[in-house]
């Protein structure tokens, strides 16, 4: 059957037999797709008179939007903080590799590393749209070094800087140029961090806090200035207290500019974040809660041995031990993963699962617009799962770009 | 006419559907034979249009070589507004059955010049070779479309100021706002659908009864414009109990007895032997 000429000669898919999150539920309808972009169907019918082209039969898969990691280190052997000669190469093993978890757009995130390293880096990987050649990448997360010594974590400290020549100067020293980068994480009790957030914000860059001392107001301040994210909430900062809740506050905070909502990192894969801290944090602000993988190298290998740069890692189930020891080496959670995790641990909704690992993270980007969301006009990034959250395919554009073997 | 009288609300749609779905079978549509069907909008025939849908996802019914003529349509109303008739018959009927969008008539209540667009629309019908089939429901005093009382029991599709009883019964469907409520619809006339081959008017719940009771025991009365009904060859009332609650015991019992009768009319009809 023709598609309207007059207004697009692309061809229009229709997908049927789905449950759509749409509107924050799941509901029964087919989801129409022209040009990479969700079509709206009754202005299709009434105004262009036009049909379907092709249809694909989601056999009662829900469908939601592709999920958005903004903050992942690497994975299948990649280090994104240790490839500086072909970062770019590494970012598209990832960005291919993704596509099976359901991720259609990514924030590959760098580490504290010296200032060489970014200004190789940053200009060799540019913001572009996903395809058949991977998942988006929507500019780069950069994790430090503006943070606290005393809560650096897996950060090499010799490489940590403050903002002392007066904050902006430092950081464009640092990094070199901020045209691909897209969030920034920082400490916001360093010294000269709010003219910092100010100046981020104004280009369009979400500051998030993290690995940090700060205190509530501290935070608070910083927020006001425009951060709007909180690295790994829980991790790498002050724990929890009833006089001074520090950067954990914010989750109730009553300092939030009216029409601002603060949104937290949350990596769900059940051992970097207990479920009943998981739970607290849910329960009190649910809209906030960005799921991110914080993957490391680890990320997509099978169990057993494996060296990694100068390191031996054992895999075994989801837990990353530097061989030998009782040490944690990161994440090695898949986003698919941490929906699930997510959903079963906080009794959550299914579709509240799904838009923590979407719709919120879009948001938190300022591009719910495009992306997150199954609305007339956003992008057609889309995952289709089963009713246990299983990935069976994914879209990019409208188009398959993963399915499981059958 | 007949008056076809069910236990409820359900076993009315249910009965009203299937008798559309006959008749557009044993019409045999095909693309040089199209079934021309009259629609109605509101909330007595949901029910109707639910069955339909399960018929055409059952394969009992297809409605590719059918065309669809709607009533009526608001002025001034966007057509994506969700009260508009154009967005309750894409979500509650179009989007789920395989109807051509070039074969769904929907008056345009936007149009530049509403005369025309309603000359245009009797001139689509007349075109299709006239209606086959009119389904159609009625509001508590006796208007069918937006015939409100008064209106001329010869009418054609014209513009029409919505009577106060109607915007007022409507403002519900507006955040109960009168002022966000269209005073203004485009609508086939009384004439229009009585050229129809066949009439049928659903009619449920106690609101409707008296309404009912005034479209077939009282005369032929332009202010019950349902009434005009009386002198169509062929019309079909379907109703539940509650509607009949204004009808004489004699009316209801005549009809009830003849519902083995009637009942025939719905009965599923095999498919067709393929012929080699």
């Amino acid at each position: 059957m023709p598609s309207n000429k007059s207004v697009s000669d692309a061809p229009i898919t229709q997908f049927i037999n789905c449950r759509i999150l749409k509107d924050h539920k799941l509901q029964r309808e087919d989801l129409w797709v022209r040009e990479g972009r969700i079509l709206n169907p009754e202005k299709l019918f009434f105004d262009e008179q036009g049909y379907a082209d092709k249809h694909v039969d989601c056999k009662g898969s829900i469908i939601a939007p592709g999920f958005i990691d903004v903050q992942i280190n690497g994975g299948y052997g990649i280090d994104f903080s240790l490839v500086s000669e072909d970062i770019s190469g590494g970012v598209s093993v990832v960005a291919k590799k993704i596509l099976e978890h359901g991720v259609t757009s990514f924030c590959p995130t760098l580490v504290t590393s010296p200032a060489a390293v970014y200004h190789k880096v940053l200009p060799q990987v540019k913001v572009h749209n996903g395809g058949q050649h991977g998942a988006g990448v929507l500019g780069f997360h950069l994790e430090g070094p503006f943070i606290s010594a005393e809560k650096k974590g897996a950060h090499p400290e010799q490489y940590l800087r403050t903002f002392q020549s007066g904050g902006v100067q430092d950081l464009m020293e640092v990094y070199g140029s901020l045209d691909n980068v897209t969030m920034v994480t920082l400490a916001p009790e360093l010294a000269n961090s709010q003219s910092v957030v100010r100046e981020l914000c104004q280009r369009g860059i979400t500051v998030s806090l993290g690995h940090s001392v700060a205190n509530l107001s501290q935070a608070e301040e910083a927020v006001q200035h425009g951060a709007s994210f909180i690295t790994h909430l829980f991790n790498a900062m002050l724990p929890f207290h009833h006089r001074d809740p520090g950067i954990v506050g914010l989750l109730t905070s009553d300092q939030v500019p009216a029409g601002r909502t603060v949104y937290y990192g949350m990596i769900a894969d059940g051992i970097h974040t207990n479920p009943a801290a998981l739970r607290i944090a849910h329960r009190a602000h649910p809209s906030g809660l960005v799921l991110v993988t914080d993957a490391i190298t680890a990320m997509g290998l099978p169990p057993g041995r494996h060296t990694l740069g100068q390191q031996v890692i054992e895999i075994q189930g989801l837990h990353a031990h530097v061989a030998g020891t009782k040490t944690l080496s990161g994440s090695i959670a898949t986003m698919d993963m941490c929906v699930r995790h997510f959903k079963q641990a906080s009794g959550c909704s299914v579709e509240e699962a799904l838009e923590a690992a979407s719709l919120h993270p879009a948001q938190l980007l300022g591009i719910s617009h495009n992306k997150g969301k199954l609305d007339y006009g956003c992008d057609a990034d889309l995952v289709l799962l089963d009713d246990a959250l299983n990935v069976k395919a994914t879209f990019i554009s409208g188009e398959e770009v993963w399915r499981k073997e059958p | 006419m007949k008056l076809i009288i069910l236990n409820d609300y359900d076993q009315a749609s249910e009965w009203a559907a299937k008798y559309i779905r006959n008749k557009i079978l044993l019409f045999k549509p095909g693309p040089k034979k199209y079934f021309t069907l009259g629609l109605p909008t509101g909330s007595t025939p949901l029910g109707c249009y639910k069955k339909l849908i399960e018929y055409y996802k059952n394969g009992d019914v297809s409605f590719q070589y059918v065309k669809t003529f709607n009533m009526d349509e608001y002025v001034g109303l966007p057509r994506d507004h969700p009260e508009s008739y154009h967005s309750f018959m894409w979500n509650n009927f179009f989007k789920h059955i395989d109807i051509k969008a070039e074969n769904a008539h929907i008056l345009d209540g936007n149009a530049a010049d509403l005369q025309t667009e309603c000359e245009a629309f009797e001139d689509k019908i007349t075109a299709a070779g006239g209606i086959e089939l009119f389904v159609g429901g009625i509001g508590p005093d006796g208007h069918i479309a937006f015939n409100e009382p008064g209106s001329s029991l010869v009418s054609r599709t014209r513009v029409k100021t919505l009577a106060k009883d109607t915007i007022i019964a409507n403002a519900r469907f507006f955040d109960g706002d009168l002022a966000k409520v269209p005073t203004m619809a485009l609508t086939v006339g009384v004439g229009t659908v009585m050229d129809a081959k066949e009439v049928m008017i659903l009619i449920t719940g106690a609101h409707k009864a008296f309404a009912l009771y005034k479209a077939i025991e009282e005369g032929v009365n332009h202010m019950w414009t349902v009434s005009a009904f009386q002198q169509h060859r062929q019309t079909v009332f379907v109703c539940d109990e509650d509607a009949t609650l204004e009808l004489r015991v004699k009316t209801v019992k005549y009809f009830k007895g003849m519902m083995h009768v009637h009942n025939k009319l719905v009965e599923s009809i095999p498919p067709e032997p393929k012929k080699n």
